[in-house]
């Protein structure tokens, strides 16, 4: 099976950095998945979650939004955040979503308005990743 | 002359302002390998940011309608970003990236907003400039998201027309022992010049503009960023080397006044025991 390499960095530190067998990641324009030999591409992302197939193991990372870059058989995710679902606090992220939801709902301004949805979205993103890690979990254990 | 008493005082006190000049310098010390990890960490992020941004900027639909933040204008006005530790007891550090933008800001002949990240360019720049913003407990592990709002002050300042060019100063970290005020322009951006054979040719999704309207605005956050990261590493290394110093200094001045309290113990065992013979002999004859 052809394997390309996979990078993701945040400002901060390198994430994840291995050799994997697919990607699919929230592009701004729609959902897309990379295979390997992919031609040269650049997107932005927007919050969501990014997943990855090594082998048959499927490793779930949330990202709050940035760039996923496709060059060379080398994909490189500039991630503005980036957790791995295990590290996710599900109620932490809970919380925070109901917090963002709240505030939502309260902004008054059109500008306090769009960070709200923007940090709703992000919170969204991990939630969602963070609940697909026990899922997942249990699908290993049924096997 | 001193009494032994006092000079056993002093002695003392020496004593333990070494003890705590040497505790802060092994405290910067580990402080300081922090940060250069930090700094280390970043650097493959940043490098990519770089690449990606001089191949989209080249893209030849830009050079009709250039983006506006990396548009270069006549300069009226400049915006300075000083970025200097909290705290003292680095040595040099703080007055030499203080006095290094306040030079530059003269030099130019323009009016300059300035922003301050830490106190000591706070403290430096409230009296002399007009300050647009001011930033302090950014702390020893600064994260990325501390950069937002300093890069939005400057942004929006120069998006409005207000500033025509951007600089960031700050204590750029060469070594352990040197560190030297550095200045860079971060707007307008400006991306390195690629070769035609450079080019990578792309598939921009959803089209190239879009991608470096989200683009540009993360680039100069993380310029800002690593200039903060290396600013933290040269305050911990000034200060662990400042440290070293001032304990040594004390550890010598103890040497010199144990050597001078001895004497003047000596002294007086020598003049008690003169008293002593003499009022022996007086009682004698």
């Amino acid at each position: 099976m052809s394997i390309m390499r996979l990078e993701i960095v945040t400002a901060e530190k390198i994430i994840y950095s291995d050799e994997v067998s697919s990607v699919v990641a929230p592009g701004t324009a729609g959902q897309l998945g990379i295979l390997p030999n992919h031609a040269p591409l650049l997107t932005s992302l927007k919050p969501g979650e990014l997943r990855i197939l090594k082998e048959d193991k499927e490793v779930n990372i949330a990202v709050s939004g940035g760039f996923l870059e496709v060059l060379q058989n080398v994909v490189t995710v500039l991630a503005d955040t980036a957790e791995r679902a295990e590290d996710i606090d599900v109620e932490r992220a809970q919380d925070a979503l109901k917090r963002a939801q709240d505030k939502v709902n309260s902004s008054d301004s059109d500008l306090d308005l769009e960070r709200a949805i923007q940090s709703l979205k992000r919170s969204q993103a991990r939630v969602y990743v963070s609940k697909r890690k026990r899922s997942s979990a249990s699908r290993t254990k049924v096997k | 002359m001193p009494s032994a008493q006092q000079l056993k005082r002093r002695i003392k006190s020496v004593d333990n302002t070494a003890k705590i000049t040497k505790a802060m310098s092994m405290i910067a010390a580990s402080k300081m390998s922090r940060a250069q990890q930090m700094a280390l960490q970043s650097r493959p992020y940043s490098e990519r940011m770089v690449s990606l941004l001089s191949d989209l900027a080249a893209q030849p639909q830009f050079e009709d309608d250039p983006h506006p933040l990396l548009t270069v204008r006549n300069i009226s006005k400049i915006g300075v970003i000083v970025i200097t530790p909290d705290r003292g007891l680095t040595g040099g550090l703080n007055t030499g990236v203080n006095r290094f933008a306040a030079q530059h800001i003269l030099n130019s002949g323009h009016q300059a907003e300035v922003v301050t990240v830490g106190k000591k360019a706070r403290d430096f720049f409230a009296r002399t400039s007009n300050l647009k913003a001011v930033f302090t407990e950014i702390g020893d592990r600064p994260s990325p998201d501390v950069v937002i709002p300093i890069a939005k002050v400057m942004v929006d300042e120069y998006i409005a027309g207000n500033i025509d060019a951007v600089y960031v100063v700050y204590s750029k970290y060469i070594n352990t022992t040197v560190q030297k005020p550095e200045l860079i322009t971060i707007l307008p951006v400006q991306p390195a010049v690629l070769d035609q054979k450079d080019r990578v040719g792309y598939i921009y999704e959803p089209d190239s503009r879009e991608v470096l309207n989200e683009l540009v605005p993360r680039y100069i956050e993380m310029e800002i960023y690593h200039s903060i990261l290396e600013s933290v590493a040269s305050e911990q290394s000034a200060r662990m080397v400042a440290m070293r110093n001032a304990t040594d200094n004390a550890i010598e001045m103890k040497s010199d006044l144990t050597l001078e309290m001895n004497k003047v113990r000596q002294e007086s065992i020598t003049s008690e025991l003169l008293d002593i013979v003499g009022g022996v002999a007086a009682v004698e004859a």
